[in-house]
């Protein structure tokens, strides 16, 4: 074999590994999908069939059963809210960690990320009591608080170590501009990390949007995000495969959509950044 | 009238002492180079004026203003860095407007200034550009016209060419004098480079370990060192220094040995008491070639052409090499056995403790 096939022989080795762990990533959302528009006596046949005639009648039947809007609206507020809420905290605790980094600097960052190690069922009760005694059960604020402390130490990570990469003498010559800790912020470190953050935010999102633990513990119908709704549809009484995927597939879209949608703005977004 | 006056500065980092009590005084219009070898507190220094590091002890004044403690944005001075630290995210125009865009200055004189400062450094063409789109060069000269646009009362520049290549540092320095000359405002230039202090100073500031080792024009630390250390560093190539062991004092006249020949130095050329032994500093330009009959012989061991001069580096008997400027178009060959000549009105002394023992004679 020459070496121009053994290099063309690795790049197909390459691509055919890489197209498999994806396929295998993408079955279960393809599955869900394509269930979603059978009847529920199709989904559970086995064989499964690949082809059918497609069905609405889930996703109708879903609307009708459970408000899809109220829950989508719900899931909106909580994820973008606690998103902004993080960010908000976040950049500050970065910038100054980055840089003005003390001598403890690198333990509040690991303990703060210790806290992400402790299992969210562990402080259920307490925080479940909590929100009892302040009536806060069933309501979005609930849901945000606890987003937002649920995602902060992962955003004060993402941003700390960009705006560690920032090089310092940049924010060194804005500070001989005459520029306050303010103007350094809002007019060159935020200018400079719109990629990092706009990608750290969509994270934030996508956790908060697929939440669930707390989503089910916490909220009953008001407050109920669309992962609540979706767990509405796998009831131990009966087999709903078809309407609990036109669920799931609800649920997933408008996340998937945002998602795809930002790609080019944050493709755009990280190579601005770019900052030699 | 000092404009800028230090005391006492000290900073100390967890366990390093960076600067160890630095006394400079520094007049309106002048241009200060700060010279040493890396890690002498050179750029510490600067920056600590520039109020990007904080002092820990001692005072900085400008202009009648204790300034310590003052925040550097504060302070009206412009900085230039040697990354250049242009914001990346801001067209040429708005880094160069950046400072009078905070200082809330009006649209129309920022307009003014801007385009002003663009014609003499030669950026109008550049003004809509990124700095990813600039070449190294072009970077330099947007960093020092953002300086320049805000008309501080001290223009301070960390290492401003050393990324640039060979050519066009020698042009950017050229600039520099110029533009010195042009605005006359107080600057002051850190570099490791005893070539561009040489040429840009009005007085050059030489620090080693965290302490000034002496301060003076060009020419003053060229020709009457404090120091081993100052002679040294300044001058290309190296002062030579050879130790001499045996010292004879006569009536007027010192007798030192040069490995086994007399040079004779002048008493009144002596200040303080005589030690036991010195080294003997001559520059190569202070030596001459002779076929013999010289003060000291060795053996050539190389010769470098540089095209407008020459220099022989000697292997002297005791086996230290030193270096002679030699004329252009000498005819040296390596292992030639030569005789030196060594003009003792300019041959410097130091003691053992390399501090030096010699004054330079005035000029005739």
């Amino acid at each position: 074999m020459t070496l121009n096939q053994q290099r063309k022989l690795k790049t197909f080795l390459t691509g055919l590994f890489a197209w498999t762990v994806a396929l295998v990533l993408f079955f279960p959302i393809f599955w869900m999908f394509i269930t979603s528009f059978k009847t529920e006596l199709q989904a559970i046949s086995v064989p499964p069939s690949l082809f059918f005639e497609p069905t609405l009648d889930n996703f109708r039947i879903v609307q009708e059963r459970s408000d899809y809007i109220h829950h989508a609206w719900n899931s909106v507020v909580t994820s973008f809210g606690s998103t902004i809420i993080a960010l908000i905290i976040a950049i500050p605790a970065a910038y100054s960690m980055a840089f003005f980094p003390g001598k403890k600097t690198k333990d509040i960052l690991l303990w703060m990320l210790s806290t992400k190690m402790l299992p969210a069922v562990g402080v259920l009760v307490p925080i479940y009591i909590l929100c009892r005694d302040y009536g806060l059960l069933d309501s979005k604020t609930a849901l945000v608080i606890i987003f937002t402390l649920m995602n902060l130490p992962i955003i004060v990570w993402m941003l700390f170590s960009y705006f560690k990469d920032l090089p310092k003498e940049i924010l060194e010559a804005a500070r001989m501009d005459g520029a306050t800790p303010w103007d350094e912020v809002v007019k060159v470190v935020l200018p400079l990390s719109v990629g990092a953050i706009s990608s750290t935010a969509l994270l934030s999102i996508v956790l908060c949007w697929n939440e669930a633990f707390w989503s089910l513990n916490l909220t009953a119908s008001d407050a109920a995000p669309l992962t609540a709704m979706i767990a509405s549809y796998s009831s131990p009484e009966g087999l709903f495969w078809a309407k609990l995927s036109a669920a799931s597939t609800l649920a997933c879209a408008p996340i998937v959509i945002f998602g795809w949608f930002c790609q080019k703005q944050l493709v755009q977004g990280l190579t601005f950044g770019a900052v030699k | 009238m000092s404009y800028l006056a230090i005391t006492e500065l000290q900073k100390h980092y967890d366990n390093y002492h960076a600067l160890r009590g630095i006394n400079l005084s520094i007049t309106e219009g002048e241009f200060v180079v700060f010279v040493g070898p890396s890690g002498c507190g050179k750029s510490t220094l600067l920056r600590t004026i520039a109020g990007l590091e904080s002092s820990t002890g001692g005072t900085i004044e400008l202009d009648g203003r204790d300034i310590t403690e003052l925040a550097s944005s504060k302070r009206d001075l412009a900085m230039v860095f040697q990354s250049y630290a242009l914001y990346p995210h801001m067209t040429v125009a708005d880094n160069l407007s950046f400072a009078l865009r905070l200082a809330k200055v009006s649209d129309a004189e920022i307009q003014e200034k801007v385009r002003s400062v663009s014609a003499s450094l030669q950026l109008d063409a550049l003004l809509e550009r990124k700095p990813k789109e600039l070449s190294g060069g072009q970077r330099q000269r947007v960093a020092i016209g953002r300086a320049i646009v805000r008309q501080p009362k001290v223009f301070l520049f960390d290492e401003p060419l050393s990324n640039l290549d060979a050519a066009l540092r020698v042009q950017m320095r050229l600039e520099l004098a110029r533009l010195h000359k042009k605005l006359g405002t107080t600057m002051i230039y850190v570099t490791h480079d005893q070539v561009e202090a040489m040429t840009l100073a009005d007085r050059v500031v030489i620090l080693n370990a965290g302490q000034i080792e002496q301060v003076g024009t060009p020419l003053e630390l060229y020709r009457q060192p404090n120091s081993r250390f100052v002679a040294e560093f300044i001058g290309t190539p190296k002062m030579n220094l050879i130790a001499a062991n045996k010292l004879v004092r006569h009536e007027d006249s010192l007798a030192i040995d040069l490995l086994g020949q007399n040079i004779m130095f002048p008493v009144n050329r002596l200040k303080g008491p005589l030690p036991e032994s010195v080294i003997v500093g001559i520059r190569p330009e202070h030596m001459t070639l002779v076929d013999q009959g010289g003060d000291i012989s060795g053996r050539i061991e190389l010769v470098e052409h540089l095209g407008s001069e020459a220099y022989a580096h000697i292997q002297l008997s005791s086996d230290q090499t030193i270096i002679v400027k030699a004329p252009a178009r000498s005819e040296l060959k390596d292992g030639q056995e030569v005789s030196i000549n060594i003009d003792v009105s300019e041959v410097i002394l130091f003691n053992e403790s390399d501090r030096v023992i010699s004054v330079i004679p005035e000029e005739a």
